[in-house]
C-alpha cells in the first residue's frame, strides 16, 4: 500500500515484514544500516511520533530491520537499541522471545505448517511431513538451493480452514498432502 | 479465500452481515452500508450515556474472559491530566479461534467505528490495535482502512468537527501467544516482552504507560456500533438476559462444515455441531468437543445438550470462552489431541512462573510418554498433582488453561488413558 499512498504515521509501524514474494531473491546486505538512507530514518521518525515513549518503538522497528533485511541480524539489533536508548542485549532478549523474528536467514519461501489441535485433528503433521519430503529438508532448515524453510507453527487464526500454511506473507487453507506438490510447483 | 458457507439458523443480519463483500472494505463502501453513523451519534453523546448504553445492552467480553463491557469502561477513573489509552486486543491466538481475523479482513472500519466510539466512552487519546503478526493480510486491510479514516476526519483531531478526536495506531505483533493476554499485551507495546504481570493494579488504574486503560477485544469492540445505532433494548432481544445478544461461533476439527456462524447466543452446543456444522464425517460418532477453544474443559458425547450462553457453559462445567468448538470425532485419540494441547501451553508459556513453565513442560512429557507407549498408571495421579500445583498458583491463567482440558479429560476419559497405559498404543480409535 505503500505506492500507492505515503505511509500515514499510524500504520508506519505496521507494514507486513513477513517477506513477500515481490521482494525478491536478494534483500538488503545484512550489515547495510536501517536509518541511514532517507527511507529508514522517515520510518523511524514516524513510529516515534506514535508513542510516548521511544522504548515503545521497538516491535516495529524489528519489524522493520526483518522487512529490510528477512531477518533480524545482531548489527540490526545494535543499532535499533541505539536509537532507542537501549542496551543490545535487551533487545536482543526482546526479539528472541518472539517467534517470528528470524535469528538467521531464511529460505525464499518460508513454509509453516500449523499443526496446532485443530489442524491436526484435520492431518496437520502429514501435510508438515509432506513438505519436508518434497524438499528435502528438515525443520527449520534451509534448502541448499535456498529456496524453502519449512517450520511447524502454532495455532495460525485460521482453524476452520485446516489444514492452514502460512508461505511468506500468505495463507494457504484447507491444505492436504496431496495439494502440496501443487503448491510448491506454483511457488516456482 | 471465500467466505464459509452460511446456515438459515444463522443470525446474519447483525455483526457479520457484510462479510463476504468486498465493498464493505472501503470507506465509501462502508458509508454506503451506514457506517459511522453510529459514531456520529456518539459524538453527540455525552461519555457516561456511551457507556451507560452499552451497560444496558449487556454486551459482554468476547476475548474469553466475558466480563460485561460497560461495567470494565465505567472502572475508568474520571479523565484528568494523565492520558486515558485503549488497547484493541487483535491477538487472536486461541487455538480455535479465527473471528477476529474474519471480523477484520472483512469490515475493518466496523472495528473503527467501535474502537473510536469506546476511545471517547473512556475518553482515551489514543487507540492501539495490536495485530497478531501473522495477520497480514489482515493487516494490509486494516492499514488501508485506517488510512482513509484518518483522510476522512473519523480519526485525529477534531473528529468530525466535534471539537474531540482521537489517534488510532496499529501496532504489530511477532508471534507469541501470551501477547494476548491482557497485560502480557500492554507489556509487549510499552517494553518489548509480552510478560503478563500481577494484578491489581487493573488497567484501568495503571496500564499502556502507567496510565489508564481499558483492554477491548476486536469482536467486543465491533458490536459496540450496531448497540448505539439500535439501543439497548434492540440488542437484548437475542439471547438470554445474562448473555445477550449474538456471537461469532468458529467452529473446527472434524465437521462437515466447519467455519464462522453468527449466531444467537443460547442454541443447544448439539445444535450447533449436528445442524449448523452438519455434524462429524458420516458414520462417525462425536468423541469429545473443547467448546471455547483450547483452554477450555472437555465436552464428552453426552454433554452437548447444554445451552452455548456464557452461564450454560459454565453450569456443563466448561466455559464460553472464545466461542470456539473443537470437535472431535471417534477417530480422535483423547491422549493425543490432549499432548498436542499442553505442547501449545507448554510452548507459549513466557516462563516467569515456575509452576508453568515447570508444569507444562512435564504435562507434555507424561503425555507424550503415554501416546508413545511407556506410561505408568503412576502418571495419570502425577498429572493430577501437576494440575493442582499449576492451578490459581501464577501470574496469569496460561497455567489453568492447560490444567482445565487436561483434568476434566482425566475425569471423563480415564479409561482411555488407562487402556493407552496398558497396550501400550491407542485401542480406542482402533
Ligand atoms: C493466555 C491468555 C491469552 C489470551 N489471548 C487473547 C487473545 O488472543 N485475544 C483476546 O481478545 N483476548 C485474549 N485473552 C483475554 C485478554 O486477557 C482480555 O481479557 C481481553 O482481551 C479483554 O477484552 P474483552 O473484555 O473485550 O473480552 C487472553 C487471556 C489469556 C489469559
Ligand atoms: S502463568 Fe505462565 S504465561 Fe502466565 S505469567 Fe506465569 S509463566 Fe508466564
Ligand atoms: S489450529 Fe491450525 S490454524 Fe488454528
Amino acid at each position: 500500500m505503500s505506492d500507492e499512498v505515503e505511509l500515514h504515521p499510524a500504520v508506519a509501524g505496521a507494514q507486513p515484514y513477513m517477506r513477500a514474494e515481490t521482494q525478491g531473491e536478494n534483500s538488503a546486505p545484512e550489515d547495510a544500516p536501517l536509518f541511514d538512507d532517507g527511507a529508514g530514518r522517515e520510518r523511524l521518525e514516524k513510529v516515534l511520533s506514535r508513542y510516548p515513549t521511544r522504548r515503545a518503538a521497538l516491535l516495529p522497528l524489528l519489524n522493520y530491520a526483518q522487512e529490510r533485511n528477512g531477518w533480524v541480524s545482531r548489527p540490526a539489533m545494535k543499532e535499533i537499541a541505539g536509537e532507542l536508548d537501549l542496551t543490545p542485549a535487551y533487545v536482543h532478549s526482546v526479539a528472541t522471545f518472539y517467534t517470528m523474528y528470524n535469528q538467521r536467514p531464511v529460505g525464499k519461501y518460508l513454509i509453516q505448517v500449523c499443526t496446532n489441535i485443530s489442524c491436526d485433528l484435520c492431518g496437520g503433521e502429514e501435510v508438515l511431513e509432506r513438505f519436508l519430503e518434497e524438499t528435502g529438508t528438515r525443520p527449520g532448515e534451509t534448502s541448499e538451493d535456498g529456496l524453502y524453510t519449512v517450520m511447524e507453527v502454532e495455532c495460525l487464526g485460521a482453524c476452520g480452514f485446516a489444514t492452514v500454511v502460512q508461505v511468506n506473507d500468505e495463507y494457504y487453507e484447507d491444505v492436504t498432502p496431496e495439494r502440496v506438490p501443487e503448491i510448491l510447483d506454483e511457488l516456482d | 479465500m471465500a467466505f464459509p458457507e452460511t446456515h438459515e439458523r444463522e443470525t446474519r443480519t447483525l455483526l457479520s452481515r457484510h462479510m463476504g463483500e468486498e465493498e464493505a472494505r472501503t470507506l465509501d463502501g462502508w458509508r454506503e452500508r451506514g457506517g459511522y453513523g453510529a459514531l456520529e451519534k456518539a459524538l453527540e453523546m455525552e461519555p457516561d450515556e456511551i457507556v451507560t448504553t452499552v451497560k444496558e445492552s449487556g454486551l459482554r467480553g468476547r476475548g474469553g474472559a466475558g466480563f460485561p463491557t460497560g461495567v470494565k469502561w465505567s472502572f475508568m477513573p474520571e479523565k484528568g491530566d494523565d492520558p486515558h489509552y485503549l488497547a484493541c486486543n487483535a491477538d487472536e491466538s486461541e487455538p480455535g479461534a479465527f473471528k477476529d481475523r474474519e471480523l477484520m479482513r472483512w469490515t475493518p472500519h466496523l472495528l473503527i467505528e467501535g474502537c473510536v466510539i469506546a476511545a471517547r466512552a473512556i475518553q482515551a487519546e489514543h487507540v492501539y490495535v495490536y495485530v497478531r503478526g501473522e495477520f497480514f493480510e489482515v493487516i494490509r486491510i486494516l492499514n488501508r482502512a485506517v488510512t482513509d479514516a484518518y483522510e476522512a476526519g473519523y480519526l485525529g483531531e477534531d473528529i468530525l468537527g466535534s471539537g474531540w478526536g482521537c489517534d488510532l495506531t496499529v501496532h504489530v505483533g511477532a508471534g507469541a501467544y501470551i501477547a494476548g493476554e491482557e497485560t502480557g499485551m500492554l507489556s509487549s507495546i510499552a517494553d518489548g516482552r509480552a510478560e503478563p504481570r500481577i494484578k491489581p493494579p487493573f488497567p484501568a488504574q495503571s496500564g499502556l504507560f502507567g496510565d489508564p486503560t481499558t483492554v477491548n477485544n476486536v469482536e467486543t469492540l465491533s458490536s459496540v456500533p450496531m448497540i448505539l445505532d439500535n439501543g439497548a433494548d434492540w440488542y437484548r432481544q437475542w439471547g438470554s438476559d445474562d448473555s445477550p445478544g449474538t456471537k461469532l461461533w468458529c467452529c473446527s476439527g472434524h465437521l462437515n462444515r466447519p467455519g464462522n456462524y453468527e449466531l444467537e447466543l443460547g442454541m443447544p452446543l448439539k445444535d450447533i455441531i449436528h445442524d449448523v456444522c452438519g455434524g462429524v464425517p458420516e458414520g462417525r460418532q462425536v468423541r469429545a468437543v473443547f467448546p471455547g477453544g483450547s483452554s477450555t474443559p472437555i465436552l464428552s458425547r453426552d454433554e452437548l445438550d447444554c445451552e452455548t450462553t456464557y452461564e450454560g457453559l459454565s453450569e456443563a462445567g466448561s466455559a464460553l470462552g472464545t466461542a470456539s468448538p473443537i470437535v472431535m470425532d471417534e477417530s480422535t485419540c483423547i491422549v493425543r489431541a490432549m499432548r498436542r494441547v499442553a505442547h501449545f501451553y507448554a510452548h507459549e508459556s513466557c516462563g516467569q512462573c515456575v509452576q508453568c513453565r515447570e508444569g507444562t513442560a512435564w504435562v507434555t512429557k507424561i503425555l507424550e510418554r503415554i501416546e508413545r507407549g511407556g506410561g505408568e498408571m503412576e502418571d495419570l495421579d502425577t498429572l493430577y498433582d501437576l494440575c493442582e500445583q499449576m492451578t490459581g498458583k501464577t501470574i496469569c491463567v496460561l497455567a489453568d488453561s492447560v490444567v482445565f482440558p487436561l483434568e476434566s479429560s482425566l475425569d471423563k476419559f480415564r479409561d482411555e488413558y488407562e487402556a493407552h497405559i496398558k497396550h501400550d498404543r491407542c485401542t480406542a480409535t482402533a
